[in-house]
């Protein structure tokens, strides 16, 4: 079954065989890897991706289901021209460490930070709350978007 | 595999219709797991994502497409209340109250609710609609009474809503956890009070009882309050899990029952 879909702008195609989710799609089938695949059940938020405007774990959309779609990446954040915001954040504030969840991060932050430029820390704190990481650099995370969002407009 | 993309509630009723063994697909927040562990695989799959009729919620009548998202923003307490607690805001933006009650685990965080309410669910086919009450609806662990041509497309809840609600959920961890108790209690202004419970039997549950008990208590007293804490977890009927043991449910659906109770006085 063929799948068309719009990827980080750009018009995408590529066949699925059966259920499988958009997060093998995106990786085996379209080459974008930054979508990472942990736990396969929603739970660490590492394969977050923007789908038709909403912030969704792309391991529980089956990828048939994404056809007509517009899916943001964290490989549509940042580009040659330079880093994401949210990106640069993270690196300054030292809060990568293996680096596994980040492209989750990124792409969740990215999101709120487009709903709402700032958010307080309690917004931040709930809207990454689906955002697991295991080294744990939470505490750098939450310093580096706090310094992002500035003013509080809560 | 075969896909079907219907836009519309006639289209998708049409493609059950000819298709009764084809997989309906709203959320994906329980199906995908099953595929990703490999323990499903369907052969044909409505996708339900784009029908708008299943998305509309008209006062008491909750579409099957509403996603927790919008639960969570919604004008009842325990419904908004219990929303939050649902996985991850990304499981909130997808998941949605069919496919709560399509799944029908005993741990689903929308039953108790719609269970201490005697909500209806609402099922449409080619042929109709017709309404089964909650209980007559889920029948037994992940056990539903969908026919296969049938498509779960609303939760009807009565025109009479205590204002009176709280919802609360037991789990190893305050956030993205599974519950191992959860209850939900509503009271009236005339202290009628029902109380629905999750995870602590087969299907969600009332503790008629503990209810009949309380309600007849204007003001309860801490021994009354005691007592209806007692009646539900006399009441229950937990197993030992991987998530808990039985007689901690017991004890904790008690307490939660009580704490929420205490909440509405």
């Amino acid at each position: 079954m063929i799948v068309s879909l719009t990827v980080n702008g750009q018009a995408r195609t590529g066949s699925v065989a059966g259920p499988e989710s958009l997060l093998v799609f995106l990786r085996d089938e379209l080459g974008l890897p930054g979508s990472k695949n942990a736990c396969e059940q929603g739970e660490c938020g590492s394969c977050a991706v923007i789908l038709d405007g909403e912030l969704v774990c792309s391991c529980l959309v089956m990828a048939a289901d994404a056809e007509g779609s517009e899916i943001t990446t964290v490989e549509g954040l940042g580009g040659e021209d330079g880093l994401h915001p949210v990106q640069r954040a993270l690196l300054e504030a030292g809060a990568v460490q293996c680096g596994f969840c980040t492209p989750g991060f990124v792409v969740a932050a990215a999101h709120l930070l487009e709903q709402h430029p700032h958010p307080s820390i309690d917004q931040i704190r709930e809207e990454l709350s689906g955002n697991l990481c295991r080294c744990t650099g939470y505490g750098a995370i939450q310093r580096a978007l706090v310094a992002l969002a500035g003013e509080d407009d809560s | 595999m075969e896909v079907i993309h219907p836009r519309t509630l006639d289209e998708a009723l049409a493609a059950l219709a000819e298709h009764p063994d084809a997989t309906p697909l709203a959320g994906g927040t329980d199906l995908m797991v099953e595929v990703n562990f490999g323990r499903l695989r369907p052969e044909r799959v409505v996708t339900l994502r784009r029908v708008e009729a299943l998305q509309e919620w008209d006062g008491r009548r909750l579409g099957a497409g509403v996603t927790w998202r919008r639960m969570e923003a919604g004008p009842w307490p325990a419904l908004s209340q219990l929303a939050r607690t649902v996985g991850s805001p990304q499981i909130r933006n997808a998941g949605t109250i069919g496919g709560n009650l399509g799944t029908a685990s005993p741990a689903g965080d929308g039953l108790p609710f719609l269970a201490a309410l005697d909500a209806e669910v609402e099922l449409s086919s080619r042929a109709g609609r017709r309404t089964l009450r909650w209980d007559e609806f889920i029948t037994g662990v992940k056990q539903i009474q969908r026919r296969p041509e049938e498509l779960i497309t609303a939760a009807l809840l009565p025109d009479r809503i205590p204002s009176r609600q709280a919802f609360g959920k037991v789990g190893v961890r305050s956030a993205m956890v599974i519950s191992t108790v959860s209850a939900c209690v509503l009271r009236e202004e005339d202290g009628s009070t029902r109380v629905a419970l999750g995870a602590v039997a087969p299907t969600p549950m009332r503790a008629r009882r503990a209810e009949a008990m309380i309600s007849a208590e204007s003001r309860p007293s801490e021994a009354a309050r005691a007592e209806f804490a007692r009646l539900v977890s006399e009441e229950v009927r937990p197993i030992d899990d991987h998530r808990s043991t039985a007689a901690y449910r017991r004890h904790a659906a008690g307490v939660l029952a009580r704490r929420l109770l205490e909440r509405l006085l």
